[in-house]
C-alpha cells in the first residue's frame, strides 16, 4: 500500500474552521500562562539592573540586602557557570552582566524574598558601584571612527580589515555584475533609509517558575517559544546537565520571536539552587523593553536601475544593523531578503552586524526582512513614478518565479510570488477610487521560512481518540492545525484529538516555534506520525483476517481489504481495534523524529490605503489588503489571523513604534504609554486573500505563513504615506513630526 | 504607609495637616496608584476621599455646576445636563485613559497631577471653572487657572486639598470645544491640546477663552489668542491671527512625545480647528 503519498485534494477536515482548541480557556481565564504558576514555599524574585549605558562594575555590595530575614538568596555573576563560549557566553553575559553594564537595564544582580515586595525593596539596598564610559547607541555612529569600542575583539572572521572594531559580522551575496547593469538602466534611483528598533509587543511579560536542587535536577515553568532550548541554554548556563532540567512551557501571551530566547530562567534557577526554595521571576513591562529583545534598527542603501519598460537590469543594497551589545543583528537575512522577490541578473548585497549599547536584540517575525522591503520597495515605487508605470505591473514584470535564480543564491522552486501579485491586481481594492488626501501603497515581502528539529509523538486510547504531543510551543494556532491534519489522516473526528505541548522529558529535541515552521514541520511529523500509527492499526486488522499488512487500506477510520484479491471482511473501525490493543499487540502510538528541510518559502502582496493630515502630520491607515500564499491553509481562519497580525504590527511599526534613547543612552519610552503600539480603534479591518500554490517539501503544502505578512507593511504604507502626503519618507516610524519635517522641507525647498 | 478614610473635608484636613512625608489623596487613584505601582512616588500618608458624603454628586449651583471631588469622568458623560451646556469640558475629561479608567479619574486628580498635558485642565480653565479649596484657614475659591504651578506642582499648602470644581452658568449663545494631539486614536497622552470657550452676539464673537496644553511647564489662558477671535466672525484670516498668537505663546520642551517645532505648529492648527466647533455650537445654541 502506498502509505507516504502527497495529499492535495479532497480534504474533509484540512480547511474546515473547526473551534480553537485552547479557546473556552481563554476565556473563561483556565488558561495557565507563565506567571500563574505556584509551588509551596516558592520566593519571589527581583532584578537589579543598571541605570547606565555603558559601565564598568566597579563593586556590587550586598550585604544589607541579604541581612534582610526576608530574603533568601541574592546572586551576581559568580553566581553562573564559567568558562563558557560562544552564543552561550553571550547568552550569559546578557542575562547577568560581568564586568561591564553593557545597555540600560542591563542585569547586574537579583534577589529572591518570601514576597514580591520584599523582593522589590531588597533590590534597592544592593549598592552597585559604577564607572560609567562612554555609549553609542545609534547605528551609524557605532560605526564611525570615534565610536567607543564596545567589545574588544568581539569581530569574527567575516569582517574586512579597517572597519571600526563595533563591526562584527559581514556579509556578502549576489551574482552578475552591477557595474555592467546600472549601464543597461534608463533611470537609476539611489537613496538612503533608515528604520528604529521595535518591539514584539507580545501582551504578556516573561515569566518563569524555577527550581533547582543541589543534585542538579530542576523544573522550569515558563513562558516561551522554546522550551527544549531553555533547558538547553539553562543547563549550560547553570553547568548542571540538560535532561536532568525539565522545562515545561505555559500558555503564551505572544511571542513573536521576541520568546525564542533566554532571560529570566537561568537567574530564577541560580536564586532556586542557592536558596534551596523554588523561585518565581516575572518581568514588568519596563523591564520587558529595556532588558529583552527588541528588533535591530537600520540604516541602508539602495540603488536599482530600470529600463523605460520597467525591466530591473541591476539592484544592490548595504544593510547596517545594529542588534545591541552583542553580535546577531539579522543582517544576512536582511541582505538576503531584499531583492528576493525579483528575478535579476545583476544584483549585490552587502551586511554589516553593529554593535552598539542596546540590550540584545532577538528575532522579530521575519527578523531582518521588514526594513529590507521598506528600502528596496521605496525605491522600486519612485522608479515606477519617475517612469510611469503601474507598480504591480513593474512587479509582475520582474518576478521571481519557479527556477528563478534567487537573489540569494539557490533556484526557487514552485513559489506563489506571481500568484500573489495577480489577485492583488485583481482585487476591488487595487482599482477603488481613492479620496482627497489619500494615497495607495503597494509592496510585496519575502520570507524563507524554516523546518527544524521535530519530535512528535501519537497515542491511542483504547475508546478510540487520539493525544498528539508536540514539542513546539502553539504561537499561532497550532493546535487546531495539528489536530485537523491528525484527523485527516486518521479518519476520526477533530474533536476526538488532543493536542498537547508535551514537557522536556517527553519528546526528542524540538526546535523552538520560530521561522513560521511549526504547522509545517510540526504538521509533517504529526501527518507521519498518524502514518505510522495508521499502519500499525492496518497490520492489527491484517492479523485479525489472517492476511497480509500490505492487502489492508485504510480509509475514513476503518481498517478495509484492499480489493476483492485479498479477501471478503467487514471494515474494522479504528475505535474496534483501539479497543482491543491491550490483547493484540500492545498500546498503538505513531512516532516521527526528523529534520525536515522542505519548508517552501512564502511571498505577500499587500495593498494599503492611507490618509494623511497634512497640518499634523498625522496618517490614518484607512484599507488593508493582505494577500499571501500559504501553500495550503490548514485552518484558514488562524491563517487570515496570521496576515492580520503581521499586518497590525507592521502598521504600528511603520508609523509610530520606536525604541527612543536619550543623549545619556537611557531608554525613554519603557512603558506602552510612550512606545506606541496601534491600539484597536488605529486599524481598519484588515482584509485578506488566501492564495495557494502548494509546498512541494510538505504532504498537504503546507508552508509557513506567521513571519511573511510583516515583510511588505513597512513599504507599503511608506509608498501610501508618501502618495498621500506627496513627500517620500525614509525613516521610520513615519510620526507625525517626521512627516511635518518631511513636508516643511519640501516646502523649503 | 498609612492609610486613611476620612468621613469629612475638615477631618481630610487634620489628617493632611498634621501629616509627616508624603501624602497623597486618593479619588480615583489613576495616578496615584499608577505612580505607587511604578516606584515612582510612595507616600507615606494615602488619604481617600470618596468616603466623605457627597463627593460624587454633580449639582446645580447658581445656574452653572458643581462637580464633587471624585465624580468620575464616565458620570460627567452621563450626566445629559453637563454634557449639553459644557461639552467641551466632558469631552476633554471623556478623552483620559480607557473604559476602565473613565470608571475612575476624576477632574480634580487630573488637575492635581500638575501635568502640563493633562486634557481636562484647559477645557476647565477656558469654560471659566473655580475650584473650592478646603484647608487649616477654612475654604477659598481659587480660578482653576491658578492651581498648577508646574510640572507636578500645585499652588495648595499643606494641609489644603479640593472639594469640588464649579462650573459657571452656561448662558446663552456660548460654546466649548477641547481637542489634543495624539499620534494614536486613544489611550494615549496629549502631544497638544486646545480648549476654546466663547459667546456670539449674532454670528460675532463677543467672549473668548482660548487654552493651550502641554505646551508649556502649565496649561496656558493665551489671551492673545482670545483677542484675535473676539469682533470676528472666525473668518479665515481670523483663524490665522489665532493660529499664529497661539504658536507664538507656545514654550515646549522636545521629547519623546514631540519636538518644540512640531508642538508649536500643531498648537496653531488645534486653537483653529477647536474654535470652528466652539463656535459652530455657539451657533447652534441660539
Amino acid at each position: 500500500m502506498a502509505m507516504d503519498h502527497d495529499k492535495t485534494n479532497g480534504f474533509k477536515v484540512v480547511g474546515t474552521r473547526p473551534n480553537r482548541p485552547d479557546g473556552v480557556d481563554k476565556v473563561t481565564g483556565r488558561a495557565k500562562f507563565g506567571a500563574d504558576a505556584y509551588a509551596p514555599g516558592m520566593l519571589h524574585a527581583a532584578i537589579v539592573r543598571s541605570p547606565h549605558a555603558h559601565a564598568r562594575i566597579l563593586s556590587i555590595d550586598t550585604s544589607k540586602a541579604e541581612a534582610l530575614s526576608s530574603v533568601k538568596a541574592v546572586v551576581t555573576r559568580a553566581d553562573f557557570a564559567e568558562g563558557l563560549t560562544g552564543e552561550n557566553w553571550n547568552i550569559l553575559e546578557n542575562v547577568m552582566a560581568g564586568d561591564t553594564a553593557l545597555y540600560d537595564g542591563h542585569a547586574v544582580a537579583a534577589v529572591a524574598a518570601t514576597t514580591p515586595l520584599a523582593a522589590r525593596d531588597a533590590a534597592k539596598l544592593i549598592k552597585v558601584e559604577y564607572e560609567p564610559m562612554p555609549h553609542v547607541t545609534d547605528v551609524d555612529k557605532a560605526m564611525a571612527a570615534d565610536a567607543p569600542i564596545i567589545r574588544a575583539g568581539a569581530a569574527d572572521s567575516s569582517v574586512p580589515s579597517g572597519l571600526h572594531a563595533n563591526v562584527v559580522r559581514y556579509h556578502e551575496s549576489g551574482h552578475g555584475d552591477v557595474a555592467t547593469g546600472f549601464d543597461e538602466a534608463d533611470v537609476v534611483i539611489e537613496d538612503s533609509f533608515k528604520t528604529e528598533a521595535t518591539h514584539q509587543g507580545y501582551i504578556e511579560p516573561h515569566a518563569c517558575l524555577a527550581q533547582l536542587g543541589p543534585d542538579g535536577k530542576g523544573e522550569v515553568w515558563c513562558c516561551t517559544q522554546g522550551h527544549f532550548n531553555v533547558q538547553k541554554v539553562c543547563a549550560a548556563l547553570l553547568g548542571t546537565d540538560s535532561s536532568q532540567l525539565r522545562v515545561t512551557a505555559s500558555e503564551i501571551g505572544g511571542g513573536f520571536g521576541g520568546k525564542t530566547v533566554v532571560f529570566i530562567e537561568p537567574v530564577a534557577l541560580a536564586l532556586s539552587r542557592k536558596a534551596s526554595r523554588s523561585v518565581k521571576l516575572v518581568m514588568s513591562r519596563s523591564e520587558v523593553f529595556r532588558a529583552t529583545g527588541p528588533t535591530a534598527s537600520t540604516s541602508m542603501d539602495i540603488k536599482i536601475g530600470m529600463t523605460r519598460e520597467g525591466r530591473i537590469t541591476a539592484a544592490e543594497g548595504i544593510f547596517r544593523l545594529q542588534g545591541g551589545a552583542f553580535p546577531g543583528a539579522p543582517m544576512e537575512f536582511t541582505a538576503m531578503c531584499a531583492f528576493a522577490p525579483y528575478d535579476l541578473n545583476n544584483v549585490r548585497q552587502i551586511g554589516y552586524d553593529v554593535l552598539s549599547n542596546r540590550p540584545k536584540q532577538a528575532a522579530y517575525r521575519a527578523p531582518g526582512s521588514p526594513m529590507a522591503a521598506f528600502a528596496v520597495e521605496s525605491v522600486v515605487d519612485e522608479l515606477c513614478k519617475k517612469l510611469g508605470l503601474d507598480p504591480l505591473e513593474v512587479r509582475l514584470m520582474n518576478a521571481s518565479k519557479e527556477g528563478t535564480k534567487a537573489s540569494y543564491g539557490p533556484r526557487f522552486d514552485r513559489i506563489g510570488l506571481v500568484e500573489t501579485l495577480e489577485a492583488a491586481r485583481d482585487h476591488p481594492h487595487y482599482s477603488a477610487p481613492l479620496a482627497e488626501g489619500q494615497g495607495r501603497g503597494v509592496s510585496c515581502g519575502f520570507w524563507f521560512n524554516h523546518g527544524g528539529e521535530t519530535s512528535v509523538s501519537l497515542a491511542l486510547s483504547e475508546d478510540g481518540t487520539a493525544a498528539l504531543s508536540v514539542g513546539t510551543p502553539d504561537i499561532g494556532g497550532s493546535r487546531a492545525a495539528l489536530g485537523q491534519m491528525v484527523a485527516e489522516e486518521l479518519g476520526i473526528p477533530y474533536e476526538k484529538i488532543r493536542t498537547t505541548i508535551a514537557d522536556t522529558a517527553t519528546l526528542g529535541y524540538n526546535e523552538i516555534s520560530h521561522g513560521s515552521r511549526v504547522t509545517y514541520a510540526s504538521g509533517l511529523a504529526a501527518i507521519k506520525a498518524s502514518r505510522d500509527a495508521v499502519q500499525k492499526l492496518c497490520a492489527r486488522a491484517a492479523a485479525k483476517w489472517g492476511i497480509d499488512e500490505e492487502a489492508v487500506v485504510w480509509e475514513d477510520g476503518y481498517a478495509k481489504p484492499s480489493g476483492p484479491n485479498a479477501g471478503s471482511f467487514e471494515p474494522i473501525s479504528l475505535a474496534e481495534i483501539a479497543s482491543t490493543m491491550g490483547q493484540t499487540g500492545g498500546p498503538i502510538a505513531g512516532h516521527f523524529e526528523a529534520t525536515p528541510e522542505g519548508a517552501g518559502v512564502s511571498f505577500a502582496t499587500h495593498i494599503v490605503d492611507a490618509e494623511v493630515d497634512d497640518e499634523t502630520g498625522q496618517t490614518k491607515v484607512v484599507r488593508y489588503t493582505v494577500v499571501q500564499d500559504a501553500g495550503k491553509a490548514i485552518h484558514p481562519t488562524y491563517v487570515e489571523g496570521q496576515f492580520q497580525g503581521g499586518a497590525a504590527q507592521g502598521i504600528g511599526w511603520a508609523l509610530n513604534e520606536e525604541y527612543i534613547y536619550g543623549e545619556d543612552g537611557r531608554l525613554q519610552n519603557s512603558i506602552f504609554l510612550d512606545y506606541r503600539i496601534p491600539v484597536a480603534s488605529d486599524l481598519p479591518m484588515i482584509d485578506t486573500v488566501i492564495v495557494e500554490v502548494p509546498n512541494p517539501g510538505h504532504p498537504y503544502g503546507v508552508r509557513g505563513v506567521g513571519e511573511t505578512s510583516i515583510c511588505p507593511p513597512l513599504a507599503a504604507i511608506a509608498n501610501a504615506v508618501s502618495n498621500a502626503a506627496g513627500v517620500r519618507l525614509k525613516h521610520l516610524p513615519m510620526s507625525p513630526p517626521r512627516i511635518r519635517e518631511a513636508l516643511d522641507q519640501q516646502a523649503n525647498g | 504607609m498609612q492609610y486613611h478614610t476620612p468621613g469629612s473635608f475638615d477631618d481630610a484636613v487634620e489628617l493632611a495637616a498634621n501629616a509627616e512625608g508624603i501624602t497623597r489623596f486618593l479619588a480615583g487613584g489613576t495616578d496615584v496608584l499608577v505612580q505607587l505601582r511604578a516606584d515612582i512616588v510612595t507616600p507615606d500618608i494615602l488619604i481617600d476621599v470618596k468616603k466623605i458624603a457627597g463627593v460624587r454628586d454633580i449639582t446645580r449651583e447658581d445656574g452653572g455646576w458643581r462637580i464633587g471631588v471624585a465624580v468620575s469622568g464616565a458620570e460627567m458623560s452621563e450626566h445629559p445636563l453637563l454634557q449639553k451646556e459644557w461639552p467641551g469640558v466632558v469631552e476633554a475629561m471623556d478623552l483620559i485613559g480607557s473604559t476602565q479608567v473613565q470608571g475612575r479619574a476624576t477632574l480634580v486628580g487630573n488637575l492635581c497631577n500638575g501635568s502640563p498635558a493633562a486634557d481636562s485642565v484647559p477645557a476647565m480653565i477656558a469654560a471659566g471653572a473655580w475650584v473650592s479649596v478646603i484647608g487649616p484657614d477654612g475654604t477659598r475659591k481659587v480660578p482653576v487657572e491658578d492651581i498648577p504651578t508646574g510640572p507636578g506642582q500645585t499652588s495648595l499648602a499643606k494641609g489644603e486639598l479640593i472639594n469640588a470644581v464649579h462650573l459657571p452658568e452656561r448662558g446663552a449663545n456660548g460654546g466649548d470645544a477641547y481637542l489634543r494631539f495624539i499620534p494614536r486614536t486613544e489611550m494615549d497622552i496629549a502631544v497638544v491640546g486646545c480648549a476654546v470657550n466663547l459667546r456670539l452676539d449674532g454670528d460675532k464673537i463677543s467672549e473668548a477663552r482660548v487654552v493651550l496644553g502641554a505646551v508649556a511647564p502649565t496649561v496656558l489662558l493665551v489671551e492673545d489668542a482670545a483677542a484675535a477671535i473676539i469682533g470676528s466672525t472666525l473668518d479665515e484670516a481670523a483663524l490665522e491671527i489665532l493660529a499664529a498668537a497661539a504658536s507664538a505663546a507656545c514654550n515646549p520642551i522636545d521629547d519623546k512625545r514631540g519636538t518644540i517645532k512640531f508642538r508649536t505648529h500643531v498648537a496653531g492648527v488645534l486653537a483653529k480647528r477647536a474654535a470652528k466647533i466652539a463656535y459652530e455650537r455657539a451657533g447652534a445654541s441660539v
